[in-house]
């Protein structure tokens, strides 16, 4: 075995840790894996445990690296920008910032305020909450490195096409007026020493990990359910490779949810396990993480209604066509 | 004099006002301290990343949680 492979086996997928919560369950607890009862408590147990680790070290790069991508530098850099290599670029800023939808939305108003074109603003907004670097490992675990790397191509291509599409509809007049005559403010940047970013990174994870932790032990509860309880059949009726439709499903089951992309990984990992296809499992989760009724409630009081339609279409489009373009390709990657 | 504090009501928010509430005590002054919740106003102020904290209409800080010594840098 490759050191490279050994790595990957026990950083990321943590085989060690898979074994010493077998011990756990099966010595000190006497459950047996072979039955539904040992195998969900120890789905869970790994899981959560899995989960946090990767979290807390994933957040704090990730804070670390945006430390040096505030706001008002990544506004500067998309302003020098034009046509589709600033949607690009609003993608790729996207992976790179808070992973909070409530920070969002001033981000929008001040990006639009100060005169970008739309369409990198929304570049900017479909990826943020979808493609970061933390998803991307998170993925690299559960899954493995050829699914990461094609979830996040075809994330920033939708971002890319739909700020485009945004772009190109003319869609100014339906952001409320306020946002466009909102004051730029050019605060100094203050230099950050090293001590600054780290304080920063762990208040980051700190503060994440307050908000996330009760949806990742659902989202893992919901994962061991389905993984031990739920019968295959039952699943694969309505979420199977067979049925076309099962894409659309999912993503209409997922927009409406409010979690984040940890809570959501162990439920589309335990859905795949059952036999739903990748395509299935993926569009489920970018449903949830891109779209959610509290942020839809929160972009509405800043875009009119023709515009939110707009995005929520394109967004929710763009996730159905992934799905079925990854349940068409899955076998290139598993 | 008057400080306002920017943000959504999220824990940054709360620790931000305490540390200023803290500020103030140590420095013996008196402020009011106004919380300003509402998107539109918050943008209205030009601020991108919240918490912020203004003085006198003045924004001073913006996307940071400053501790109490910093805030009575601001307010001397």
């Amino acid at each position: 075995m490759g050191i490279f492979e050994w790595l990957n086996n026990q950083l990321l997928k943590m085989e060690w840790l898979f074994w010493l919560v077998r011990v756990l369950v099966e010595d000190v607890l006497g459950l047996s894996m072979a039955t539904a009862t040992g195998a969900s408590v120890h789905f869970f147990i790994y899981d959560v445990i899995k989960i946090f680790i990767l979290l807390a070290v994933l957040i704090f790069t990730v804070s670390w690296v945006q430390s040096y991508f505030p706001p008002e530098r990544t506004r500067k850099i998309l302003g020098t920008m034009k046509g589709f290599k600033a949607n690009l670029a609003g993608a790729l800023m996207g992976t790179i910032t808070p992973f909070c939808s409530c920070s969002s939305i001033p981000l929008f108003i001040g990006f639009t305020s100060s005169g970008l074109p739309l369409g990198v603003t929304f570049s900017f907004l479909i990826s943020s909450p979808l493609v970061d670097l933390a998803s991307v490992i998170l993925l690299a675990s559960i899954f493995n490195w050829s699914i990461a790397i094609a979830y996040v191509v075809v994330g920033l291509v939708l971002a890319v096409i739909g700020g485009t599409i945004i772009s190109r509809a003319n869609m100014t007049r339906h952001v409320e007026s306020f946002v466009l005559h909102s004051p730029v403010l050019d605060i100094p940047q203050v230099e950050l020493t090293r001590k600054d970013r780290f304080d920063y990174s762990t208040a980051q994870v700190a503060d994440i990990f307050k908000r996330v932790w009760l949806y990742v032990l659902i989202g893992v509860g919901i994962g061991a359910v389905i993984h031990n309880w739920l019968p295959e059949s039952w699943i694969t009726t309505v979420l199977g490779q067979d049925n076309w439709w099962s894409v659309l499903v999912a993503t209409l089951i997922g927009v409406p949810m409010y979690a984040d992309i940890f809570g959501t990984l162990p439920i589309a990992e335990a859905l795949v396990g059952k036999g739903v296809g990748l395509g299935t499992a993926l569009a489920f989760m970018m449903a949830v993480t891109a779209l959610s009724l509290p942020s839809l409630i929160m972009l509405k009081k800043v875009i009119k209604m023709p515009l939110l339609v707009l995005f929520i279409g394109i967004v929710v489009c763009g996730i159905v066509i992934i799905g079925l373009v990854f349940n068409a390709f899955a076998y290139l990657l598993i | 004099m008057k400080i306002k504090i920017l943000g959504s009501g999220c824990s940054k928010c709360k620790a931000l006002t305490e540390n200023t509430q803290a500020a103030l005590t140590h420095l013996g002054l008196e402020a009011e301290i106004i919380k300003v919740t509402d998107f539109a106003e918050i943008a209205a102020h030009g601020v991108m990343s919240t918490p912020a904290l203004a003085v006198d209409d003045k924004i001073v800080s913006v996307g940071k949680v400053l501790q109490s010594s910093e805030i009575e840098k601001l307010l001397r």
